[in-house]
């Protein structure tokens, strides 16, 4: 089985996160990155469909060359090869376009499945790998739990709301997007990492895609990026840990009545 | 291109859900602020039933389109019979709301359509009839203004909640309903979809609850879950968790609180470290009081919290486990 998983670089979780100066995004020099949560899980997913039954994982990722970290622990954790989207007409890059760009690069790939994750935690559209399925005319399914290979196709469980599932069976090739919690991810080895030096990386520009810029115009674009007006209501309790349980234990007490 | 608002009513198992009238509501504000007017769409196979129900709102007709194709929803035949609707009328904007259903379809229609989705909205900025929408970026760190820069039609979903059903206007005399067949055929839909079900019976209840003490990453390490476990009981409460604590097994699933685990409202909810991210806050944002300790001010569980700590749990829970001690011996 030939597994594609598309793996995206964003800040790191505990970054301190600042706006730059025009307020249209945010300030992504000094801050660290780190690789998307749920496409780590994609990346395990892969990694154990490819251990139970043969076949590659190819990592793809587009970004610039910051990405390469995120690429460097996919394979250190096991993938066997990657490809690394890389222009500077592919910075800023809306959905439709990240998808077109990786649509392309993964035409010629033909894998037998396409794992993404189901958001990004920057933009958070949610949308990269459905439009990818659509470009590549894949079936796909979205926030999977669970998948199962028979044969030529494939049963998910696919996650709905309010704590229900739902099974769905996909012939292959196909496309899923996974949720956060599907497995447990591993860790890099050091052996891994070792054996991540000699693997293949793939650089792929604009050009080397037969693509032109125009083809990546995107459909929408962020105008302002801003912090969002706080709710006046909070009441806010400073002071030593000693003084701030005093006066909650007041309010808990005297006007929220629980004690 | 028409100045019409196709709003996309949600069916699941043959009934008309929330989600469908909030999409309604967000329908009929952007209609009269730009001067549009609204159709209802809903599909399915034999649901003639639902148009009559959605007939009640206001709008300028309920359009039922229908193929046996469609009786349960799968991404290929709800993309490809609204593509075929929308191609033929061409309405200026298509609303949904952005429920899991719409995350799993709606980015298909676009892409095939070959136009904008701006997925996750909560609202919008009328700019002289120009829309600028609102939508949350880093998790409710942000909140960042999008407009569309194609050509119309643009597709947009809004957040639960956003709209409210009760703002939906009610039409005067019910609005006409006209059915149309999809272009589905069955061997065009490559997925079959399974029966909806839940896990086994949940073992514990915390709709019931009336203090819940959640705790979410900001807790650091399992063994840490038993400082807030001792706040639960002072309290005498039950123990919930964001999702990233139940998977990483640090809790059971069953104490997930949240848009995919259980919804709560009860009467104290102490949030230890938890950010509060919409899908958390969808499951809890109905408690009556709402205590948040973060570190971070900018902490979106902030704008649902009564009373707010910024500081580190780690400093705060044990004198408060104290006090309330006291208090209660007291
Ligand atoms: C389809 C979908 C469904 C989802 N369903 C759910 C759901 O049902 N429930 C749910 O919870 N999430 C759900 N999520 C995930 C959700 O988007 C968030 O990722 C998640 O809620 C974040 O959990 P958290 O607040 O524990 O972690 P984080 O967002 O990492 O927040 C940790 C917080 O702890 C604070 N902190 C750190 N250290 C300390 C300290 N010492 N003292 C005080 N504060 C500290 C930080 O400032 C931060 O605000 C879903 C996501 C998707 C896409
Ligand atoms: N630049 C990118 N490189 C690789 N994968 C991406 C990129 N952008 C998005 N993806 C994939 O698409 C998923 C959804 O992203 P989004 O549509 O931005 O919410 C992510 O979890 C990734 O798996």
């Amino acid at each position: 089985m030939k597994i594609v998983v598309c793996l995206k670089q964003v800040p790191a979780r505990d970054s301190l996160l600042r706006l730059n100066p025009a307020g249209t995004w945010i300030q992504e020099t000094d801050i660290s990155f780190e690789v998307n949560e749920p496409d780590i899980y994609a990346l395990e997913e892969a990694l154990r469909l490819k251990e139970s039954q043969g076949g590659e994982v190819v990592v793809c990722s587009l970004g610039p060359a910051r990405a390469q970290q995120a690429i460097k622990e996919a394979l250190a954790k096991g993938a066997d090869r990657a490809l690394h989207l890389d222009d500077p007409a592919f910075a800023g890059l809306d959905s439709f376009g990240v998808a077109r760009v990786m649509a392309r690069a993964l035409e010629t790939e033909k894998p037998d499945l396409i794992v993404t994750g189901l958001q990004s935690d920057d933009f958070g559209a949610a949308q990269t790998g459905v439009i990818l399925a659509e470009l590549l005319d894949l079936p796909h399914s979205t926030i999977i739990m669970a998948i199962e290979v028979q044969g030529g196709a494939i049963k998910v469980k696919r996650e709905l709301e309010a704590g229900f599932f739902q099974f769905i069976e996909l012939p292959l090739p196909a496309l899923l997007t996974i949720q956060s919690g599907i497995n447990k991810p591993r860790y890099a080895t050091l052996k891994g990492i070792m054996a991540a030096k000699n693997k293949p990386l793939k650089k792929l520009s604009l050009a080397d895609l037969g693509l032109l810029a125009g083809d990546l115009a995107p459909k929408q674009r962020i105008t302002r990026v801003y912090v969002p007006e706080k709710r006046a209501n909070t009441e806010f309790f400073e002071g030593s840990g000693k003084d701030i349980a005093a006066k909650l234990v007041d309010k808990l007490k005297n006007e929220a009545r629980i004690l | 291109m028409s100045n019409e608002i196709l709003v996309f009513a949600e069916q699941q198992s043959r009934k008309i859900t929330r989600p469908a009238w909030e999409a309604v509501a967000a329908g009929q504000k952007i209609a009269a602020d730009t001067g549009g007017s609204v159709t209802l769409i809903v599909l399915g196979a034999a649901v003639s039933v639902l148009a009559s129900e959605l007939a009640a709102g206001e709008s300028s007709g309920v359009l039922v389109v229908e193929a046996p194709a469609l009786a349960e929803y799968t991404p290929d035949g709800y993309a490809r019979a609204l593509a075929g609707v929308i191609r033929s009328r061409q309405p200026r904007y298509v609303v949904f709301s952005h429920t899991y259903q719409v995350r799993d379809f709606a980015p298909k229609l676009a892409a095939a359509l070959g136009v904008g989705f701006i997925s996750d909205c909560l609202g919008y900025h009328n700019e002289s009839g120009r829309l600028i929408f609102v939508r949350q970026v880093f998790q409710g760190k942000f909140n960042a203004d999008v407009e569309f820069t194609g050509e119309a039609p643009y597709l947009v979903s809004f957040q639960a909640g956003s709209f409210r059903e009760d703002s939906v206007r009610r039409g005067a005399a019910a609005a006409s309903v006209s059915t149309v067949a999809a272009e589905v055929a069955p061997d065009q839909v490559r997925s079959k979809p399974g029966e909806r079900f839940r896990e086994a019976k949940q073992a514990v209840d915390l709709t019931q609850a009336e203090v819940i003490v959640a705790v979410g990453r900001g807790i650091k390490a399992p063994e840490n879950i038993d400082l807030a476990r001792k706040l639960a009981d002072a309290l005498g409460g039950e123990l919930g968790a964001s999702r990233p604590i139940c998977d990483g097994g640090w809790l059971p699933m069953d104490r997930q609180i949240g848009s995919s685990g259980q919804t709560v409202a009860p009467k104290l909810y102490v949030a230890l470290g938890i950010s509060g991210a919409i899908q958390h806050q969808v499951g809890m944002k109905g408690s009556r009081n709402v205590l948040a300790i973060n570190k971070d001010r900018e902490a979106p569980i902030f704008e649902v919290a009564t009373y707010g700590v910024v500081g580190d749990l780690f400093e705060i829970v044990p004198p408060l486990i104290e006090e309330i001690r006291k208090s209660k011996a007291g």
